[in-house]
């Protein structure tokens, strides 16, 4: 019998949402607890900040140039390698159970298995499908074909109607206000609690644990749709956040001058996106203006997030209470990340896109080992603020299950601690953004190395090729003086350059298709 | 602003005369042998409703099926679509092989990707249906 590995992923969670991270309005006991027997990681960064690439580089070990989901909507092909894969061959039982999305949900001829396989059970076609042999889904509300719709459709009709729409009847990214203050996608919300999305994710996954012998080893990840908006939790939830007590970003300069500035010394699609004269990609509304978001509507946003936010840290004391009654605590280790950040105000700007700043780069991820490995030398308690990436969870995978990493893995195991990250050179992380949608594209390459960001850009329908950002995270850790033309700052660019193009992960041939909007 | 309009096109060059493919694509009975997710399909004159995997009924309404040209133009008519038209040209290469391409053309944009999409998924389909090899 080994360790067994319960994986817990939330969707576009920002760093600062944790209460172990530094965060005032969330309270989250759980992961807290978590990071106080484990590692802390300071510096997790994804390799794509949006959800399909990401969450294809978490499976399979690999940036997005090389597993080839360049963009929201390119799925990830069935036979792309797999960690699960390499677990269940090694013995593990297998699962994924919330929010999968390596495939489109717009998707009506059900050509996707993830949307087809909900229509006929939870055991994919084959026994398994990229190594899981169960498959339980779940989005962030009642439309689509997942299971969790599914089930709400049969078991409670009656909450169909309560989730906020995310997409609107011109089938873009809905820009309908609600709340208090009208912000987007805000609704209230009236579904009971114990039929939440979060709620069934837990208890979906507890079930399933329920079906695993005592003595199998087992991987199981439960994936949140929350806290991605829109922020429509249960209203009986809501009065947990006060909007009106919560403080203001630091990220959102009051302001409007003040902001409009930081804006403007980046390059042109930020301000593009901010007037709402260009929306380069589908997870934002495209009849949203950024430039009309107001202070409240910032507090109200963070609020409900906030609570979305509790709600999970509570799934997942029930997830781990579970796995206590089964009496496997002390040999389970416990990942806890997301795929990508939120801006939530930061600039004035909610939601996501091309702008690689640490509102969608910075994540939250904690790694509390399984107890029992402790005795056989495992660290304790630790913060790696050397920067790691998604990339490197399907090698730990690996490591925790006793099995060699493969070769398409291109990250390495998760250090320990900064010893651990020093000695085998944890010294950068890569991101990067390519999206081409309707006449328009971006294509961002992006390095966070020591205490610097630099991000290069290629030709693209805003950009000439000779545009770029670079922040310094110790001086100005907001990032809001982009040092890129700084003639001072010019040989420590043309370095950062250097390695960031030398460290590019190789291309993958033969380009994926865009087959969806998302 | 993100297009209200979105304009996509899919190509697949396969190692066989023009009319192989055509007499398959050319077919609108035949939708069904070659797009992944099209269930069935009645035609009642110019018009053709498809049953997609899901459910959804999606009612079409013929423009062109020339045989000359090797074009088959339809356009759906679902309450869903503000606009639609779907091309399909079969070009004969002249050297025993044909480019078929799929041109899609819709309001709201979002659809033009997700009818293009499944569109190159059926056209890659073809080789394995027809016997052929793509011509990469």
């Amino acid at each position: 019998m080994g360790r067994k590995i319960l994986f817990v992923t939330t969707d576009q969670q920002r760093y600062d949402t944790l209460a172990c991270n530094g965060g005032i309005l969330s309270r989250t006991p759980v992961i807290d607890g978590l990071a106080a027997e484990g590692v802390r990681y300071d510096r997790a960064h994804p390799q794509s900040v949006v959800c399909m690439p990401s969450r294809s580089t978490i499976v399979t070990g690999q940036h997005p140039s090389t597993h080839g989901v360049w963009m929201n909507g390119v799925p990830l092909p069935g036979d792309a390698p797999s960690v699960a894969e390499v677990l269940r061959l090694a013995g593990y039982r297998t699962a994924l159970v919330g929010k999968a999305h390596f495939e489109p949900y717009f998707d009506p001829f059900l050509r996707f298995e993830e949307n087809l396989l909900s229509t006929e059970g939870t055991t994919p076609h084959g026994g398994s499908r990229r190594g899981f042999e169960h498959l339980e889904t779940a989005a962030h509300g009642a439309m689509g074909p997942l299971h969790y719709c599914q089930w709400l459709l049969h078991e409670h009709p009656e909450a169909l109607g309560m989730y906020c729409r995310a997409i609107d009847d011109s089938l873009q990214v809905s820009a309908a206000a609600g709340g208090d203050t009208g912000a987007p996608q805000v609704k209230v919300n009236p579904i009971d609690r114990g039929i939440y999305h979060t709620d069934w994710v837990a208890d979906r996954t507890i079930d399933w644990l329920d079906s695993v012998d005592t003595d199998d080893d087992w991987f199981c990840w439960m994936s949140f749709p929350d806290p991605h908006h829109p922020w429509d939790p249960p209203e009986s939830e809501v009065g947990r956040v006060d909007w009106r007590e919560v403080p203001l970003p630091a990220g959102y300069p009051e302001d409007r001058a003040a902001r409009e500035a930081i804006i403007d010394g980046k390059p042109r699609h930020w301000r593009a996106w901010y007037d709402g004269t260009l929306v380069s990609n589908y997870e934002a509304p495209a009849d949203w203006v950024p430039a009309t978001l107001t202070a409240d509507q910032v507090r109200e946003v963070n609020a409900r997030n906030a609570v979305e936010v509790e709600l999970i840290d509570e799934a997942l004391g029930r997830v781990m209470d579970r796995i206590a009654e089964r009496g496997w605590t002390e040999d389970v280790d416990v990942v806890f990340t997301t795929d990508h950040g939120e801006l939530q105000g930061d600039f004035g700007l909610l939601f996501k896109g091309p702008y690689h700043v640490d509102a969608l780069m910075r994540l939250p991820l904690v790694w509390r080992p399984a107890p029992s490995s402790r005795a056989a030398g495992s660290a304790g308690a630790s913060v790696v603020s050397r920067p790691v990436g998604l990339v490197d969870l399907a090698p730990t995978f690996c490591v925790i299950a006793g099995i060699e990493p493969p070769e398409w893995m291109q990250g390495e195991p998760l250090p320990v601690d900064d010893a651990d990250a020093e000695s085998r050179g944890f010294d950068k992380v890569l991101t990067e953004w390519d999206s081409e949608l309707f006449g328009t594209d971006v294509h961002l390459r992006t390095m966070m190395r020591d205490h610097w960001v630099v991000t290069a850009y290629l030709p693209g329908t805003s950009h000439d090729g000779t545009e770029g950002e670079l922040y310094d995270l110790a001086e100005d850790p907001l990032q809001q003086v982009n040092l890129w033309d700084d003639p001072a700052a010019r040989p420590l660019r043309d370095d950062l350059v250097a390695d960031l193009w030398d460290s590019q992960p190789p291309v993958r041939p033969d380009r994926l298709v865009l087959e969806a909007p998302v | 602003m993100t297009a209200r309009r979105g304009s996509m096109r899919h190509a697949i060059r396969l190692a066989c005369p023009p009319d192989t493919v055509w007499d398959v694509v050319g077919a609108p009975e035949r939708l069904p042998e070659w797009w992944e997710g099209v269930e069935s399909c009645v035609i009642d004159g110019d018009h053709r409703t498809i049953q997609t995997r899901s459910g959804l009924p999606m009612p079409e309404r013929m423009l062109t099926i020339d045989h000359n040209l090797r074009r088959f133009q339809y356009r759906i008519i679902a309450p869903l679509f503000v606009e639609h038209l779907s091309t399909i040209d079969v070009h004969d290469l002249h050297d025993g092989t044909c480019l078929v391409a799929y041109s899609v053309d819709a309001e709201p944009a979002v659809l033009a990707l997700v009818i293009s999409g499944a569109a190159r998924a059926a056209l890659d389909h073809l080789p394995a249906l027809l016997g052929v090899d793509p011509v990469t």
